[in-house]
């Protein structure tokens, strides 16, 4: 025990002797949950809209007005044919286009105007709510134009004020969809996933590359006692990071905390446990740093971003691809910190989420005891 | 100096790089492990990712409170469950059952028809009918709401058979099926193979500081142009290799459009690798270990992944964080990716990326070229 703990000592010296180093690990997840906390938006805020008015009237100019009235809405161009719109499109200078028809204030008048609206559906999802936008802006701006009479009498026959039945929607745990909300407590495990996985995968590596693992095989720790000793510091390092990086969602984004404070400590460590096993697991399969890098880096940073749930749904996902994702350490940990920051549930819901976290580290800390060379090459 | 003297020269210099490029695919193709990771990563990646990276809703659990009870309410919830969105998984009269439903995640919308649903319907007056949805997955609690509600309203306009005195037709453009994987793919083929150019690029140079043999090379007559282009052109080419790879794959597995000038994107992708390759060699010439390099490589590695528009859109960025965009050249590459293989945009369209792209390469190759110094210490 003793040897372990000088051992311990001996890292956690390596560790404060590389001043640079330290800062990088302690500041850089801050700054990209901090920094991302403000600029990453998925809601639409600024939607950049043509309009083709081959014979403009009182009635185009009016809804044109309308659209440039919205917060949503920016007017980018006025044309006067279609043709001229294939270029904005192109170069991604508009995202939308209303083209009235030369006969739509005659049309509106006889009660069947017509108009058509065009988006740059490259981002399907984006593209359908730029539709949905630009449709609600002109029912709506009809709806008051057939309240005052100004369609002519012809319309009002035909229309009724108010829709016949009515949704009322209300959203839990999360009433306003705020970006923040969802999107800092993803990041943090995201943050905490890749650089939990790198530091222990690279201090293993390291001391291969440079011959002093020799060393340490030779002397009287035990192969566990190694990985241990290897684990620890950065699992309380991780620790920090975990720490300011949810002081700095309470403190700057005002996410909500509304389960137990403790409980989501304990499951933080048991999830940076289970990232730091990664590391080392990755450290047992490779030789050289570049090679460890390259797989908890480039190995790590899209799946966990993209099969995670933080940004994409995992209930939108085709079905034989949703069980890949339960390998994903971060989207369980997800699961839970949303679960206790926004839903305010605990352990009596996410004991199973739990449960997985658990096996996770058991298993790779288990094969990479078992997996840790004793004998060089 | 004459023109022999000058082609003399510049016959040495190349003579040189070819040497130094030789020596690197050496270096690269001896560790396997390193090569595996090359090329594994990004081809299993762009595979699984491409399918996961969807904001779809199918087969979303409703829960259904039904307190009126009558012939109307129960043909709005068959409307629903005919759906292909959504799924009637419990219908029970008691809110507090459905709310611990939504709690626990077993339902992700409750639908609440309130008792006095037929007879407002009756008396000719809005009908209300609640929908309470579970925020915390925020991307899919937008479109649940907009679905649902257009099938609610959708009921409510077939009871009236209302007219709209305005026919409005959208259009969705260059992507009519609204595939997101058409808008998703070239992201991830991007960043994949950024990451792998801009991880092994990085390392190299703080690889062979910490070995020593930088010194060696230093004590060479070879000049800082040799160097550097020795150490980009290697990269260079197998990133250019990756990335035809990877639309190759994009194109029969995906089936992925290719609308515009395949030469124009080469050429763009060309200058691209030099921005994206000329990062990670001025990030190794800052740093003194790898573990540092790995560290930065994974600062830009995030803001090329969540400041790029490769998920969430540029546009709705505060202004700051759409001005710092500027600066990141995967959001340049990525408008002319898009642009070319989407919209079939050509040179004209996009002349102001390339610009930017031009700038970034002429600008990083400077810096990297002083920053790296033939003397240590």
């Amino acid at each position: 025990m003793t040897a372990l703990r000088g051992f311990i000592v001996k890292e956690v010296r390596h560790i404060l002797r590389d001043r640079q180093t330290l800062w990088l690990i302690l500041l850089l997840p801050l700054v990209l949950v901090i920094l991302f906390g403000f600029a990453i938006r998925t809601d639409i805020r600024s939607i950049r809209v043509a309009f083709v008015d081959p014979s403009p009237s009182a009635a185009s100019l009016s809804l044109q007005n309308r659209f440039e009235g919205t917060p949503t809405f920016r007017a980018a161009a006025t044309v006067a044919s279609t043709r001229a719109l294939d270029p904005l499109f192109r170069s991604g200078a508009i995202d939308e286009a209303v083209v009235f028809p030369a006969d739509f204030a005659r049309g509106l008048g006889r009660g069947a105007g017509r108009l058509q609206i065009l988006t740059d559906a490259t981002d399907p999802n984006i593209g359908s709510t730029m539709t949905a936008y630009a449709e609600a802006v002109i029912q709506e701006w009809a709806a008051e134009r057939i309240g005052s009479g100004a369609a002519g009498p012809g319309a009002l026959v035909s229309v009724r004020t108010g829709p016949a039945v009515a949704p009322e929607t209300r959203l839990r745990f999360n009433p306003t969809l705020a970006s923040e909300d969802l999107f800092v407590p993803g990041l943090i495990a995201l943050v905490l996933t890749i650089v939990s996985a790198v530091m222990t995968s690279i201090t293993l590596t390291r001391e291969k590359e440079r011959g002093t693992m020799e060393t340490l095989l030779v002397s009287p720790l035990r192969p566990w006692q190694i990985l241990v000793g290897k684990v620890a510091p950065y699992l309380a390092l991780g620790f920090v990071n975990l720490v300011t990086a949810l002081a700095a969602a309470r403190l700057i984004f005002s996410v909500p905390l509304r389960g137990s404070v403790p409980l989501l400590l304990v499951e933080g460590l048991l999830f940076l446990l289970v990232c730091t096993g990664l590391g080392v697991f990755i450290s047992t399969r490779t030789d050289s740093q570049r090679a460890a890098m390259l797989a908890s880096l480039a190995g790590l940073l899209l799946p966990t971003t993209v099969l995670s749930g933080m940004i994409f749904p995992i209930s939108s996902m085709p079905a034989w691809l949703r069980p890949i994702t339960y390998v994903i350490p971060a989207r369980w940990f997800i699961t839970i910190a949303r679960g206790i920051l926004l839903k305010g549930v605990g352990l009596e819901v996410l004991w199973p989420d739990t449960v997985v976290l658990a096996l996770m580290a058991t298993l790779l800390l288990a094969a990479s005891t078992r997996l840790f060379k004793v004998r060089l090459t | 100096m004459t023109a022999a003297e000058r082609g003399l020269r510049l016959r040495r210099w190349l003579r040189t790089v070819g040497f130094l490029v030789r020596k690197e695919f050496l270096q690269v193709f001896r560790d396997r492990v390193m090569m595996f990771e090359m090329i594994a990563i990004p081809i299993i990646q762009l595979l699984v990712l491409s399918n996961a990276a969807t904001f779809e809703v199918h087969d979303s659990r409703v829960h259904v409170v039904d307190e009126a009870r009558t012939a109307e309410s129960r043909a709005l919830v068959r409307r629903i469950g005919a759906s292909r969105y959504f799924t009637v998984v419990s219908s029970d009269p008691s809110m507090a059952e459905a709310e611990r439903d939504l709690a626990t995640g077993r339902a992700a919308v409750i639908v609440r028809i309130p008792r006095r649903f037929t007879d407002r319907l009756a008396a000719g007056r809005p009908a209300p009918v609640q929908l309470v949805l579970d925020g915390v997955d925020g991307a899919t609690a937008g479109v649940v709401r907009s679905y649902l509600g257009a099938i609610v309203e959708g009921y409510g306009a077939a009871l009236e058979m209302r007219a709209t005195p305005l026919a409005v037709r959208s259009r969705g453009l260059f992507n009519p099926t609204l595939d997101y994987k058409n808008f998703i793919v070239p992201g991830i083929l991007v960043l994949l193979v950024t990451l792998i150019g801009t991880l092994i690029t990085s390392m190299n140079i703080a690889r062979e500081k910490e070995i020593g043999t930088l010194e060696q090379l230093n004590v060479t007559p070879l000049r800082k142009s040799e160097f550097v282009a020795g150490k980009l052109v290697p990269f260079w080419l197998i990133a250019l290799a990756e990335l035809t790879v990877g639309l190759v794959i994009a194109r029969l597995v995906f089936a992925l459009p290719m609308r515009g000038n395949l030469l124009l994107l080469f050429g763009a992708a060309g200058l691209y690798m030099v921005v994206a390759l000329g990062v990670g060699l001025w990030i190794s010439t800052v740093v003194q270990t790898q573990q540092q390099a790995m560290f930065l490589t994974f600062f830009v590695m995030m803001l090329y992944v969540f400041m790029s528009g490769f998920m969430t859109p540029v546009e709705s960025m505060p202004g700051w964080a759409q001005a710092l965009t500027e600066l990141n050249p995967v959001r340049h590459f990525l408008l002319i990716m898009r642009g070319i293989l989407l919209k079939g945009a050509g040179f004209a369209d996009l002349w102001r990326p390339l610009a930017a792209l031009g700038v970034m390469a002429v600008t990083v190759l400077t810096l990297a070229l002083r920053q790296y110094s033939k003397t240590t210490g």
